[in-house]
This record gives C-alpha cells, structure tokens and sequence, in this order.
C-alpha cells in the first residue's frame, strides 16, 4: 500500500483557496494591504491637498454627511483626530463608544452596526479589541469601514500617517509613490510587535515602496515567524545593530493589556531596548524617531528623546488628521478610486 | 414490517470483500438475502417487497460517523437528536456516535438511556460516547460498567482532553476492564489559553493567538506513553479529529509497536488550511483548528496509505448568531454529515485515486468496527438493513440553506460535491430519499 501511494503524493492538487471578497466597499479601509500604490499615492495627495485647502469651502466636501465613530477601547489620538478630519470635511460626526452605550447591555457588533446605519450613518469608523472586528462590521453593514485599530491586527491609517512622516524627513515633497521611494531605507520597529497592530499595517505597507522593515525586540514579543508575515521584513534582535543601518526608527509601547499573563523583566528590557539619548547619537545620529502613542516616558524611550530634535512624535499626530480627512472623503465620495486594483 | 427490495445496484462491501452488481432483500430490519441480479424473484412474491430500482447506482452499508454532536440535552436551538440524525440520514450515515459534551454533561446511564429514547425521533442509530470523568472535569472517573450496560460504546471529554497524566492512567486501565474504547481529544490546553486558530505565519498576520501544534501531538505522545505503560492488551486508545502531521507519525509509530491505537480525521481537515480562515471566516473555525498545508497534506497521504482508521466529521452545529461575531468570540466547530461523503468521494476517490471501496470503508466498516457496533459497517446477511443507496457519478453542489441541520455553520458552501444520496435506509426503514 506504501509503495502504491509515493507516486501519488506528488500529484495532491487540493481544494484552492478562495479569494477575498473584502473589501466589499470600496470607500473602506480595512488593511493597509487593500491600498494599490495608487491608491496610497492618491491619499498622500488628497491629504497634503485638504490639508491646504480653505476650511471654509473644505467644510462643504462632505456637508452634513453622517458618520459614525464606533469605539471599543479608549482612545485619544485616533479618535479625535478622525473626529477633528470628519468635521473639518463637514460631516457631522456621533461617537459611540462601548462604556456607555447598549454594548454594555450585550448588543452585539452586527446589531450595533445594522442600528448605526438605520440611524443614517454612511460610514463607520470603527475601533474593536478584537482582530478582525472591521471586517465582520463591514460583512454585516456593507457600509464604508474604516479600521481605526482592530485588536493585534491592523491600523492601516496609523501606517498612511507613519509613512507620511516618513516621507517628509526622508523624500520631502513626494506625494506619488512606486515600488522605488523607499528603496535603500530601513526602518526599525522596536519593542511589542506581537500585539502591535502598528506594526502588522507598518509591515504590510511600507516593503510594498520599497523599504526594508527590521523588527527589534525580545523573543516573547516578537516571535521567529513574524519575519514570514511578507516580503521585506528581517529581524534584528541587537537594537544598536539595528539603529545603525536604520533612517527611521518606530518605538512602541508595551502593551500590558494584551499581554495576557506574560511575565516580563521590564529593567532587563528598558536594557535592551529602551531608546537614550546616548544610543540614538551613536548608532542613529540623523534618524527619524517615530511612535505611535501613547508614550510611556522612561519604558520605551526617555523623555529627552521623546522631546529631542530626531523625535516627530507630535508630527505624526498631525499627520494623522491630514491622512484622515483623506481617508474620510475617500470613503464617502471615491468609490472608484484607490480601492482593488 | 415490509421488506424492501434493492434491485440492479452495484454493491461494494468492503468488510465482506463483495464488488459486484447484486440485488439485496432486508426484513424485520436486516439484511435477508443477497443475490446475482435477478434471483430473488420468489422472495419478493413470498414477502411483497417494496422494490427500489438501483440500476447504475452504488449500494453501500449505511455511513457511520463516530464523532457528532447533537446538542441534546439542553442545547436544541443548535440542533435535536432529531435534526441532528436527519441530517445523517441526508448525508448517507445510518449511526451516528454521539459526544457527551452536552448540557448537563452524558456523564451518566440516565442520560445515555435518554439520548437513546423513542421519544427523541432518531432517524438513524444514536450510540452515545459517555463522559470519561464527571462532567468532564478531568477529575474524577465515572461508572464505566454502568454507562456501558447503558449503551455508551466508549468514554470521552471530547471538547476538553483528559489532561492529568495519573486520571488518563486511570481512564484507560478502568475503560479497557469493561471494553470500551477510550477517545481523547488531544489538546495540550496549558499551551492554547486564548488561541483561536492554529499558530503560524497566518495566525501572527491576523492578529490572533494560536495553538501551537504540539498542543496536539504533545499529548498524543503522552497517551501513547501512557497505553505502553499499562501492558493491558484490553487497553484501546482512539485519537479524535487528528489534524498535525506530528501526531499521525505518533500513532503510525505506536502501531507499528504493536499497540491498539486508532485515529480518525475529519474531511476539514484533508481539505482546508488555515489559509482559508481568510479575513476571520468563523465558518472555519474549529478546535483542532485548521493547520498548515503540510500538516493536510500529512492527513492525506496518511488516509491513503491507510494509516487513518476512520473519516469522522465532528459534525459541530452551532446557531448563526452564534458565529456572526467576532472571530475570537465565536464558537468552535462546523456542520459535517451533509458534506463528508461528497467530499470524500469528490476528493479522496475522483482527486487522489483511492479506491471507492477503501473510501467507503473508512467511512462505514472502518468505523464500525472500531467502536464495536456489531452488525453495522457492512451488509453481509444478518447484519442491520442500514444501507445507502447513491450515483457515484453525480455532482452537485452543497447548499447549506437546504440543510436538514438546525444549523448552517459550514465551510464548504457552495463546494463541488460527488456522489448523490438517493436512499438512506436505517434498520430496513427508508429514512432519505432523493429523486433522480
């Protein structure tokens, strides 16, 4: 029976799998990886573009357009500045978040969502401590999604306006992007990647320019296979080796309510990885130091580097209401533009 | 009761060595009489047989599925005993094991003597599989004798494993003292705390947290330790839902070491990988969870060589709004019984060769005889009439909203299926029918 069945082995062609059906909309961002490079290009430049523009004709581009912020966890950066993009388009904005709303009853995602559309919501900007909550929202509602950070998996505005910053220090001025603009860049990811949604849309986004993503950080927040989540990401576990071969470097925080009885040393690994002064002026002298909140000064980096020259901690935030109002119109008004190629 | 007569078929008995067109009388229940096409004749005259044209068709021993949940006691919105075995019936099954893991837990003779009661409207044979331990906590071991003298056919946790090394110890010594088979469901549970798919690539891309596959083989080595320890001939260690590469080689090994250790793996796990979680498709979410393509691929050649001792669906129903959440939140398991004998005749037999007989066999004599259900799994005389009637050649494609299941939570919606049911007949009685 063994010898009849070698040859067969080598002809197994087992059952395909299919392809996404997401997004279902295309006005939803739901992963980093639903972006073309057009699609990118065209959101740096509407960004730039509303960012410029008169807030007094910008406020008609979505003029009593009805959208919702959905949030399951707290937040301050996120959530005010897609409030802030929204309002800034005219939109008028409602923000539901679960402390204090039916959730607590035990409603659930999909009826939350079938009821924010029968309200008139036309979008829904959604953050979930669950990964992949967007994706069942917008299977559910059919509407427009925006993912504004789904549990450990994705925050793909965080990595639009990680990169926007990026490209301001690195490549000022670019708004149209290829496969090239990054090329010859490194970026380093310190810290919790295996809870960062950061770093999952990060990785997804930015080897698709060109860059190259090394992740940095010990082996319980950051596992082997994390290298195999796409092209164009390496691990570096020595954070001063890693500093010298990078143009930008992402600090994260580490993610105490999702490190789910983890034990860590936290002075072995403020050792490691915690970014002084002293480190950035001798491995990264020029380098971008990036972070996307909130910071906890004295665990991931100190305060004089939080506050230093290289830090664009407080850019970033910025960026984020441009990206946002970008990532806002498209959602409501772009329907065929920088979805699925 | 009336006797039935199946005329012109082609039939495949593997247990009994018979692949040829016969015709085949049941009475009161059994097999009566099989004959070259044509002599049986007088027995109709003499009986009045309702007669069934099998002409162009397969007839085959009715299916036997070793590993179904069905929800009762106390959890009908998902399915009855009743629903659960019509769906059976639809998909060619005539006996159906059933786990314990209801609620309460089967932990007793008065719960496996209810399962088992007319009253619940079983279409086909419901044999419960009893709980190993009081309510399944692992701790403490329940009346195996009794449970037995009350129909259980073998002792499980299934949903959780038996985790203790001295209670498993236990487990065995006193399962193999009155004959039943012992089946885990190998899971490690100190290593998969929250983890909701398989740990790999994909379960790090999704953002999810994932059993590690030596969750599974870990303790399957350890119960092969445990069954070698014993030196109890009696001792017989059957492996739930197998899905790592590194547990089959486990049980090939203790096989070839001469110990009584079986597996069974379920068509999801032959077919899918973790890829087709997809973007959180709680339709594939189960627990095994879905592993990585070398890990199906190990099922595969693992069935074909004849390694795997059993296909079983693990026939895992659950209510819509139960899987239209988030994925970490939803429930594990997947519908099985409608789809088990299209796929595997569709992928297995027409994809990868295997004969229809051997395909057959796992899913009927195979079984059958590793639970001990005399008379069940072939149709030599004096056996049940449980016997499925189907067009080898047809396909088709699955529907989960025509499903005879209170439940729809499935994979393979829409898939490609071969081999139509046209008769599903448990003990002599027609209890599914298609039209040509």
């Amino acid at each position: 029976m063994i010898v009849q069945a070698a040859p067969i082995r080598r002809q197994l062609h087992p059952p395909p799998v299919p392809t996404s059906p997401f997004p279902y909309h295309p006005g939803s961002l739901l992963s980093a990886s639903d972006l073309t490079l057009e699609g990118v290009s065209h959101i740096l430049t509407r960004a730039t573009a509303l960012e410029d523009q008169d807030p007094l004709t910008r406020d008609r581009i979505l003029l009593k357009r009805r959208i919702a912020l959905l949030f399951y966890e707290s937040s301050t950066r996120t959530r005010t500045s897609f409030e802030l993009a929204a309002k800034s388009l005219g939109a008028d904005t409602t923000l539901v978040s679960s402390l204090s709303s039916s959730i607590e009853k035990g409603e659930s995602l999909k009826d939350t969502g079938l009821t924010l559309r029968a309200l008139g919501a036309e979008a829904i900007i959604l953050r979930h401590n669950s990964s992949g909550a967007a994706w069942l929202l917008e299977a559910e509602t059919r509407l427009p999604v925006l993912n504004a950070g789904d549990g450990m998996h994705e925050h793909p505005t965080q990595a639009l306006l990680d990169l926007r910053t990026i490209l301001a220090h690195l490549k000022p001025g670019t708004h149209t992007v290829t496969a090239e603009t990054l090329a010859g860049v490194t970026v380093t990811i310190v810290g919790d990647i295996l809870h960062s949604r950061v770093a999952r849309s990060n990785m997804l986004l930015l080897p698709r320019l060109g860059a190259r993503v090394l992740l940095c950080g010990p082996k319980e927040l950051l596992p082997e296979l994390a290298a195999h989540a796409g092209p164009g990401i390496e691990i570096e576990r020595d954070f001063d080796a890693a500093l010298r071969q990078s143009q930008a470097v992402m600090m994260l925080r580490i993610q105490a309510e999702r490190l789910a009885g983890l034990q860590l040393d936290l002075e072995q690994y403020k050792a490691s990885y915690q970014l002084t002064g002293p480190r950035l002026a001798a491995h990264a002298p020029t380098g971008v130091v990036l972070h996307p909140g909130p910071i906890i000064r004295g665990l991931e980096l100190t305060a004089g580097v939080a506050d230093g020259p290289q830090s664009a901690i407080l850019e970033q935030v910025t960026n984020g209401v441009a990206i946002r109002m970008a990532v806002v119109e498209r959602a409501l008004t772009a329907v065929h533009q920088g979805g699925r190629a | 009761m009336t006797a039935l007569l199946i005329r012109g078929g082609h039939l495949i008995d593997p247990a009994a060595g018979v692949d040829a067109l016969k015709d085949i009388l049941l009475k009161d229940g059994r097999v009566a009489e099989i004959a070259a096409p044509g002599k049986l004749k007088s027995a109709i005259q003499d009986s009045g047989a309702e007669i069934l044209d099998a002409t162009g068709l397969t007839v085959a021993p009715g299916l036997v599925d070793i590993h179904v949940h069905l929800r009762e006691p106390g959890q009908g919105y998902k399915e009855t005993i009743a629903t659960g075995t019509a769906s059976a019936a639809a998909g060619g099954f005539t006996a159906v094991a059933a786990m314990p893991n209801t609620r309460p837990v089967n932990d007793s003779p008065e719960i496996t003597r209810w399962m088992q009661a007319p009253e619940r409207g079983a279409v086909v044979r419901v044999f419960p599989i009893a709980a190993a331990t009081r309510g399944s906590k692992g701790e403490a071991l329940n009346d195996y004798a009794a449970l037995k003298s009350a129909g259980a056919v073998a002792v499980t946790d299934d949903g959780y494993p038996i985790l203790k090394d001295n209670i498993m110890r236990e487990t065995l010594a006193a399962a193999a003292r009155v004959g039943l088979s012992v089946i885990q469901h190998a899971e490690d549970t100190r290593l998969t705390q929250g983890a909701s798919m398989n740990l790999g690539p994909m379960s790090f891309k999704l953002g999810l947290r994932g059993m590690p596959p030596e969750a599974e083989s870990g303790m399957v080595e350890r119960d092969i330790r445990l069954v070698t320890e014993l030196r109890d001939a009696r001792a017989h260690l059957h492996v739930a839902h197998t899905s790592t590469a590194a547990a089959l080689a486990a049980v090939r090994q203790a096989r070839r070491s001469g110990l009584r250790v079986t597996c069974e793996v379920a068509p999801h796990h032959f077919l899918l990988t973790e890829e087709h979680v997809g973007f959180y498709n709680t339709n594939a979410k189960m627990n095994p969870p879905l592993r990585a393509a070398s890990d199906r691929d190990a099922m595969i050649e693992a069935i074909l060589d004849g390694v795997v001792d059993a296909i079983a669906t693990d026939h895992a129903p659950h209510a819509v709004h139960e899987k239209e959440v988030e994925f970490e939140n939803a429930p594990n398991g997947i519908t099985g019984l409608e789809t088990a004998l299209g796929l595997s005749l569709r992928w297995l037999h027409k994809e990868w060769k295997m004969p229809l007989g051997r395909v057959l066999s796992l899913l009927s004599a195979q079984p059958a005889a590793l639970l001990g259900l005399k008379g069940r799994g072939t149709l030599t005389v004096g056996s049940f009439g449980d016997v499925v009637v189907f067009d080898p050649k047809a396909e088709w494609t699955y529907h989960a909203r025509e499903t005879k299941s209170k439940s729809r939570n499935t994979p393979f919606d829409g898939w490609t299926m071969q081999g139509k049911v046209r008769w599903t007949i448990s003990e002599g009685r027609i209890v599914y029918s298609t039209s040509a």
